[in-house]
Order: C-alpha cells, then sequence, then structure tokens
C-alpha cells in the first residue's frame, strides 16, 4: 500500500504509470498482429534498427521520434526487398539488415553525442519518463488505437487471408506497410519504458499468452492489452520499489503471465491436455 | 447471352520461364467450366493471372464486359487450402462474415444484416452446426463447405475454385457440386480448377484444357475426348514411354 502512497505523492511515478500503461496496451494490440503475421522477428528487428536513427536525431538536434520512425520504415522495406528479389529467406534478410543498423547505431551513439545515454536506450528507465514523453507516448498510443479500430476489418483480412484480400482489390502491400509504421510507432513509444532491446518481448509474450487463451482475434486483442499493462503495473512496482531495471521486471511479468497460460489454459494448456489424454486413454 | 470472362493473348512467366503461353478463351454467362490438363500445365497460375493476383507479360482480361478493375468485386475466388493459416483465432462464422467485407466501405463493420446473411449462407453448405467451431478443427471436407459459404457470401456474379475437391470427403464433394450447379442455374458463371478426370462429364459444361498453352476450349463432350486428352497429358505420357512404362 506504500506504493499508492508513493503513487499520490511523486509525479514521477505518476508518469511512469501513465506511460507503462499505454505502452503495455500498444505493445499488447499490435503484438498481436505481428505474431499472427509470422513477423516476430520482424518487430525484433525494427526495434534494434531504429537506433541510428535515434542517434542521428539527436545529432541534428530533432526529436528522436523522427529518425526512429524513418530508419524503422527504412528497415522494413530494405528487409522485404532483399527478401522478394533473391533467394535470401526473409529470416535471414532479417538478420542481415537489422543488425548492420544496430552495428551502426552503437557507432554513431558513442561517437557523436555525449548527451545520449546508450544504457538507457537499450534497456529503458520508466522512472525517468519526463512530461513530454510521457505526452508523447499517450499521442503515439492514441494515434496508434484510433487506426487499429477503424481499419480492424481491414487489418483481419489481409492477416489471416491476404489472397482474398488482393482479389477483391485491398491494397496489400500497402496495408503491410502501415503495420510497419504502426510497430516502428509503438516501438518509439516503448524506448523509454523497455528500450529496444526487450520491447520485442512485450510485443510477443502478452500476444501469445492471449492466442492461448481463446479463439476470437478482437478477445485476443483486449487480452493481450491487458496483460501487456499488468505487466507493466507490476513491473513498475517492483522496479520502483526494490530499485530493479523496470525493463526487465516487466519482461520478467510477462513471461510468468505466459508460463500460466501455458500450463493452465483450457483449451492449450499443457495441464488440461495431458489430463484429457489421461482421460481418453482409460475410457478405452 | 453476354461474356462473363473473355482472356486475350494471356502470357505468364515465373523468373522469365514462360508458364502460360498466348491463351485465348472465352465463356458465356452461366456455365460452370473446368479447367483440367496434367501437373504444371499452369492451370492455378491462368486462374491468378486472370485474377491479377500475378503480374501478366501481355494480355487482356475482361470480365462481364469491363477491366477486371472495375469489377473485381463480383467475383468470389476460394484458394488451394494449403496456403492458410488453420490456427488463426477464428471461427467458422466470423470466417463466412469475411465474405461481406468487399461490400462494406473502409472503416464500416459488418451488422446485424450482413451476420444474418452469413449464417444463411453458412446453412446453405448444411455447416450452421459447426458456426462457433475454430476453423481449425474442421475436417477438409467442412473447410473447403466453409469457404464455400464465404464465396457464397460475396454476392458475386464470377465463382473461382482452386482444387476445391482435393483431399475431401464424397459428400462434402456432393454438396459442394450440387451448389456450383444452382448457382449455374442461377445464371453465375463458375470455374474450377480440376484433375480428378474420372468425373469431368459429370461436373462440368466447358472445358479449358490445358498444358501451358491452350490445347483446346469448349462444350465438354467435344473437349473430353482421348485424342485431346492424350495431346494435352503428352508430355508427361512421353517421360513415362523413355522409361520403359508401356500404356
Amino acid at each position: 500500500m506504500e506504493f499508492i502512497q508513493d503513487l499520490m505523492n511523486y509525479g514521477f511515478l505518476q508518469k511512469a504509470l501513465f506511460t507503462s500503461i499505454m505502452v503495455g496496451i500498444i505493445c499488447g494490440v499490435i503484438g498481436c498482429f505481428i505474431i499472427l503475421r509470422g513477423m516476430a522477428l520482424m518487430g525484433d528487428a525494427i526495434s534494434h534498427a531504429i537506433l541510428p536513427g535515434v542517434a542521428i536525431s539527436f545529432m541534428l538536434g530533432i526529436n528522436y521520434f523522427y529518425g526512429a520512425v524513418v530508419i524503422g520504415l527504412l528497415t522494413a522495406v530494405g528487409i522485404g526487398y532483399i527478401s522478394q528479389n533473391s533467394r535470401i529467406k526473409s529470416d535471414s534478410s532479417i538478420g542481415i539488415v537489422f543488425s548492420s543498423f544496430f552495428a551502426l547505431g552503437v557507432i554513431l551513439i558513442t561517437k557523436a553525442s555525449t548527451a545520449i545515454d546508450l544504457t538507457q536506450i537499450l534497456f529503458g528507465n520508466v522512472l525517468s519518463v519526463q512530461s513530454s514523453d510521457m505526452w508523447l507516448t499517450l499521442i503515439i498510443g492514441a494515434i496508434v488505437l484510433l487506426i487499429v479500430i477503424l481499419f480492424y476489418k481491414e487489418f483481419l483480412i489481409t492477416t489471416f487471408d491476404p489472397t482474398m484480400a488482393q482479389a477483391y482489390g485491398l491494397p496489400v502491400r500497402f496495408i503491410h506497410y502501415v503495420i510497419m509504421i504502426l510497430l516502428t510507432l509503438v516501438t518509439v513509444a516503448s524506448l523509454q519504458t523497455v528500450g529496444v532491446i526487450l520491447v520485442v518481448a512485450m510485443l510477443i509474450t502478452p500476444a501469445s499468452t492471449a492466442y492461448l487463451l481463446t479463439n476470437r482475434l478482437s478477445t485476443m486483442i483486449f487480452l493481450s492489452a491487458f496483460f501487456g499493462a499488468l505487466s507493466a503495473v507490476i513491473g513498475l512496482y517492483f522496479s520502483s520499489e526494490y530499485n530493479l531495471s523496470s525493463g526487465a521486471v516487466i519482461v520478467l511479468a510477462t513471461t510468468f503471465i505466459f508460463i500460466l497460460a501455458f500450463i493452465f489454459s483450457p483449451k492449450q494448456g499443457i495441464l488440461w491436455r495431458a489430463i484429457r489424454e489421461k482421460r481418453n486413454k482409460a475410457s478405452i | 447471352m453476354g461474356k462473363a470472362l473473355t482472356v486475350d493473348h494471356l502470357h505468364v512467366s515465373y523468373y522469365g520461364k514462360e508458364v502460360i503461353k498466348d491463351v485465348s478463351f472465352s465463356i458465356d454467362t452461366g456455365k460452370l467450366v473446368g479447367i483440367i490438363g496434367p501437373n504444371g500445365a499452369g492451370k492455378s497460375t491462368i486462374m491468378k493471372a486472370t485474377l491479377g493476383l500475378i503480374p501478366k507479360d501481355k494480355g487482356n482480361v475482361r470480365v462481364l464486359g469491363k477491366p477486371l478493375k472495375a469489377i473485381r468485386k463480383k467475383i468470389a475466388y476460394v484458394p488451394q487450402r494449403n496456403n492458410l493459416d488453420w490456427d488463426f483465432p477464428i471461427n467458422v462464422i466470423d470466417t463466412v462474415l469475411l465474405g461481406t467485407y468487399p461490400h462494406l466501405g473502409l472503416m464500416r463493420r459488418p451488422n446485424a444484416k450482413q451476420k444474418d446473411w452469413a449464417f444463411q449462407c453458412l446453412k446453405e453448405v448444411g455447416m450452421e452446426d459447426y458456426s462457433k467451431q475454430q476453423i481449425g478443427e474442421l475436417s477438409g471436407g467442412q473447410q473447403q463447405r466453409v469457404f464455400l459459404a464465404r464465396a457464397l457470401a460475396q454476392k458475386a456474379e464470377l465463382f473461382f475454385l482452386d482444387e476445391p475437391f482435393v483431399g475431401i470427403d464424397v459428400s462434402s464433394e456432393t454438396t459442394i457440386i450440387q451448389i456450383l450447379k444452382k448457382l449455374r442455374d442461377k445464371g453465375k458463371t463458375v470455374l474450377v480448377v480440376h484433375h480428378d478426370l474420372t468425373k469431368v462429364e459429370d461436373y462440368f459444361d466447358e472445358l479449358i484444357l490445358l498444358n501451358k498453352e491452350l490445347v483446346d476450349f469448349g462444350p465438354v463432350q467435344e473437349v473430353f475426348k482421348p485424342e485431346k486428352i492424350t495431346r494435352a497429358y503428352r508430355a508427361n505420357l512421353s517421360i513415362l514411354e523413355n522409361v520403359g512404362v508401356k500404356m
């Protein structure tokens, strides 16, 4: 209960709370589309690849958001271009492109500026969130959620059956890049909270947990957003009370919820599955 | 009788290798048409190229007298079953409901009217008892019926089905062919990629006999003749002869 007291008293904790809940929600929502499209690695790639974008933004004295979005899109286009125009498979082209960008980013950040702390970008620190960061996250979050709500139908069909979508005239490739833009936005918004290294966990783990629990995409999205937000709050609590790295604790919270679902999910959980199998064998 | 589909001098290639060479045909409305030919004859390819799903090198496609772009929503396409994610979190009725999407504008959601219509289409294929099941829990034949229901929900004028009878049970096959014939009787045009030669004469009005080039096109009685079939399948037969198989 001390934590709630602290929340009332300290502005920095309130900012951290709002920011991390929003990050949990939008990562959960976009994560559902990412895992269903088989693009989990793409999420990892874009989050790492935006590093040079952040560095260049600092050099130019603009908000890191702009550089990150440009580089994130460049990564998505580059990966698509290599795998479509050669025999290189998409996981390999992801590996080539993102590690190059990441390496470039490390050099740029260490050489160009003393103002940015590399560790902070890599691992995040939700307790140091400024008002401007909080507003940026809330605005990005609102935009992402609005687009998903408005184009839910189009996102659903291009994810499930892109051939049908293309056959009736939807711009399937354009929608793919819209989702890539949203993914980049979500990653940028998560920088402060979990950092680039761990953002992939926020994208994949809550969505995978939800995937084990339901057979409806809309339910999956709500559950995933809820698990994301819940993990963010749990992580914030432990990191402020016990002075632990916020990103790491949040990620472990998502993992913990995932393990629960993995074991106890009524349809997919290994526990019920084992019980069912045993019952079936006994009844033969 | 109007022309449902006109394909004019169509050429398609994959990585510089020509797989469809100069194919032309023209189908009247209200016909049930089979596309047959040996493996690798380009049966699925010609369907996809006609639908604009893969680029063509040359040629012209007109649907109901209009260019494809203007008339896409009048076409329902049921692709081969194996390139879908059957673990996707979607149930049967919501899958059929996807068929109403083309006629809903951007940002519009299906409402009770669309849901009602989707359920009627599901009834048509005899799958209404399964409406809440996840699609991966169904058998192959049931899955194919659900995707036919989705095509029905599209209220299309032309129906394109790619190998709908592969790996499905007899009763599903009967249901599907009956529905296709019913569509034909209502004046719709149906194209089916098919590889089983035994039932060709029962199923189709017209045949497109293909082996990269158009071998023949016309009423099934005229096209489905031993000498023509042999000509289409010749490439494959000559391989057999080479290794000493006597036909």
